[in-house]
């Protein structure tokens, strides 16, 4: 079966961001950028059903500027097929992402889109559950273990108290938690096979689908800083400022 | 304005994130209670405060399709559709979002207006004021931002939710809860946490002697869940739970970005690492450099004096 796995290009996880001035946003020129950690863990997933003989061909897509192209690259360099790039110069929120992702499902076909739970940067844990939505699928979030059998996937779930399994109609979405698995590192033949595998550009327009925000963006601003604290010299220090001081003990 | 909160429960009691979820709906007008789950819960859903009327839809588990489908399909005598972001509430919420075609806004931690609300990116990094132009809004709830309102005192109506077609898709096979004597970590006042440092599972219990003087919850690093030292439900940070005790104490954990976007909007924190350069030290109001099997059991002796 075919495998869809949406990337998403974003400022790299170990970059400590700053706010624009202005307020208009965060710096992102000239700050590194990656594919969101989550979704390595999607296309590690993918490539995994691969090499057990339960995909055959797996679809990269990203949505973002043309230098999204990179981390298709990357996608394709740990074991994806092909990419499709939706080039868009704005930022494009869940909803119409899904709806993207929406029109290239009902293209492409695929029997199981995997995606990351969560992007680092807006943080919005929504658009696989949207996608799922949009298509009327099955949803199995948060995934730390996914199995494929008679045309259904058994996907157990990181919930507040532990786990949960829940068993899905194929076709069907899934959305990746950490603990799901070790993304491999590409390695240099892969890397220079990858610049031959094909990458198809198109944009939102030919899908048909309005990318035009629903939220604005009035301003960004910086976290309030905390006072700076003081060291203390010993446990018996530690708690007697614990309970005289702070008066939290 | 007329609101909708999803409540989040165990089969028997509703959770304090979702206490909070009804005080941010409070802000925005009167609060309905939905609790898909068994009988006895929606009667303590009727007792919270500021809950003006309870539906009740029996179900015995909260799978996302049917659940989204019954909350969508409800959503016209509602301006706000609030939910705790839990992993029930960002389960299903999305789902809700789409069926209805708008934007949700994710965790938000304040209400400015009607349509306004601020939320957290970047872990936590930065902070967005978003104004939406969505006829209706669909919203996940930061509880470590908003006070719960009280378990007791309101006195609301229970009345029978309308039912939905279960789309079918999907069904429950089982879950695997971990059981603990503990506080809950997103509701307790006092949170004790432990990195990679610890060293290994059973090292992880030279914290209980602590969290059991402090009735404190137990918490982890990613570094240490990823290690398999604390399960992972322990995690604290952007992906795991977001915490905001009264008290944090931090031991061998060094404060990566991803780690302080889960705490660091804790009334007081403690960092007991013996890296003097640690980052945590830098949002620790209390810090003590020293190895912490040798500090650990000095606290614990202090505290029972």
């Amino acid at each position: 079966m075919k495998l869809l796995v949406p990337v998403k290009r974003v400022v790299d996880y170990n970059v400590k961001v700053r706010v624009r001035p202005d307020g208009t946003g965060v710096e992102t020129a000239n700050v590194k950028m990656s594919m969101n950690p989550f979704d390595e863990i999607a296309i590690e997933e993918a490539v995994r059903l691969k090499e057990k003989g339960i995909a055959t061909e797996i679809v990269a897509v990203s949505i973002g500027p043309a230098q999204a192209q990179e981390q298709i690259r990357t996608a394709l360099a740990m074991g994806a097929d092909r990419g499709i790039l939706v080039e868009v110069t704005d930022t494009v929120e869940p909803i119409a992402v899904a709806k993207i992702l929406k029109a290239i499902v009902e293209k492409e076909g695929p029997q199981l889109v995997i995606l990351g739970k969560q992007a680092i940067d807006d943080d919005m844990n929504a658009t696989g559950q949207m996608l799922a939505a949009l298509l009327g699928w099955g949803q199995g979030t948060f995934a730390s273990k996914v199995e494929i059998a008679d045309g259904a996937a058994s996907v157990t779930r990181e919930i507040d108290g532990g786990l949960e399994t829940v068993k899905l109609t194929l076709p069907a979405i899934v959305t990746t938690d950490l603990r799901l698995n070790e993304p491999r590192y590409a390695s240099l033949p892969n890397i220079m096979k990858a610049r031959k595998k094909p990458i198809e550009t198109i944009k939102p327009s030919d899908l048909g689908v309005d990318t035009t925000p629903r939220l604005k963006v009035l301003k960004v601003e910086e976290p309030p800083k905390r006072v700076a604290g003081v060291k203390v010299g010993s446990a018996a220090e530690l708690v007697a400022k614990l309970r005289n001081e702070a008066k939290v003990i | 304005m007329t609101v909708l909160v999803l409540a989040d429960h165990d089969g028997a009691s509703i959770s304090q994130p979702t206490r909070s979820a009804v005080a941010a709906g409070g802000k925005l007008g009167d609060v309905t209670l939905l609790v898909m789950g068994p009988e006895a819960v929606a009667q303590a859903g009727a007792k919270i405060a500021g809950v003006t009327r309870v539906l009740h839809a029996p179900t015995e588990h909260l799978l996302a399709e049917p659940a989204a489908a019954l909350i969508a399909g409800m959503a016209d005598g509602y301006t706000h559709l609030l939910a705790p972001s839990s992993a029930v509430g960002k389960n299903i919420m999305p789902r809700v979002a789409a069926l209805l075609d708008v934007q949700q806004i994710s965790d938000i931690s304040a209400v400015v207006d009607a349509d306004t609300f601020v939320r957290p990116i970047y872990a936590g990094n930065a902070l967005a004021t978003v104004q939406s132009s969505d006829a209706k809004k669909v919203i996940t709830v930061r509880a470590a931002s908003f006070d719960p309102v009280a378990a007791e005192g309101g006195s609301a109506s229970v009345e029978a939710a309308p039912t939905a077609a279960d789309p079918g898709v999907s069904s429950f096979v089982g879950a695997e809860i971990v059981k603990s004597e503990r506080p809950e970590l997103a509701a307790a006042r006092v949170v004790v946490s432990g990195g990679r440092a610890i060293g290994s599972a059973e090292n992880f219990k030279i914290l209980d002697g602590i969290a059991d003087k402090l009735g404190a919850a137990v918490g982890a690093s990613r570094a240490a869940v990823d290690a398999g030292y604390a399960p992972n439900d322990l995690q604290v940070g952007q992906t795991g739970k977001i915490v905001a005790p009264e008290l944090y104490m931090a031991f061998g954990i060094s404060g990566a970005i991803q780690h302080l976007a889960g705490m660091k909007d804790s009334k007081v924190i403690v960092a007991i690492n013996k890296d003097e350069e640690a980052p945590i030290f830098q949002v620790a109001d209390y810090g003590l450099v020293g190895d912490i099997f040798k500090v650990i059991p000095e606290i614990e002796a202090e505290l029972s004096k």
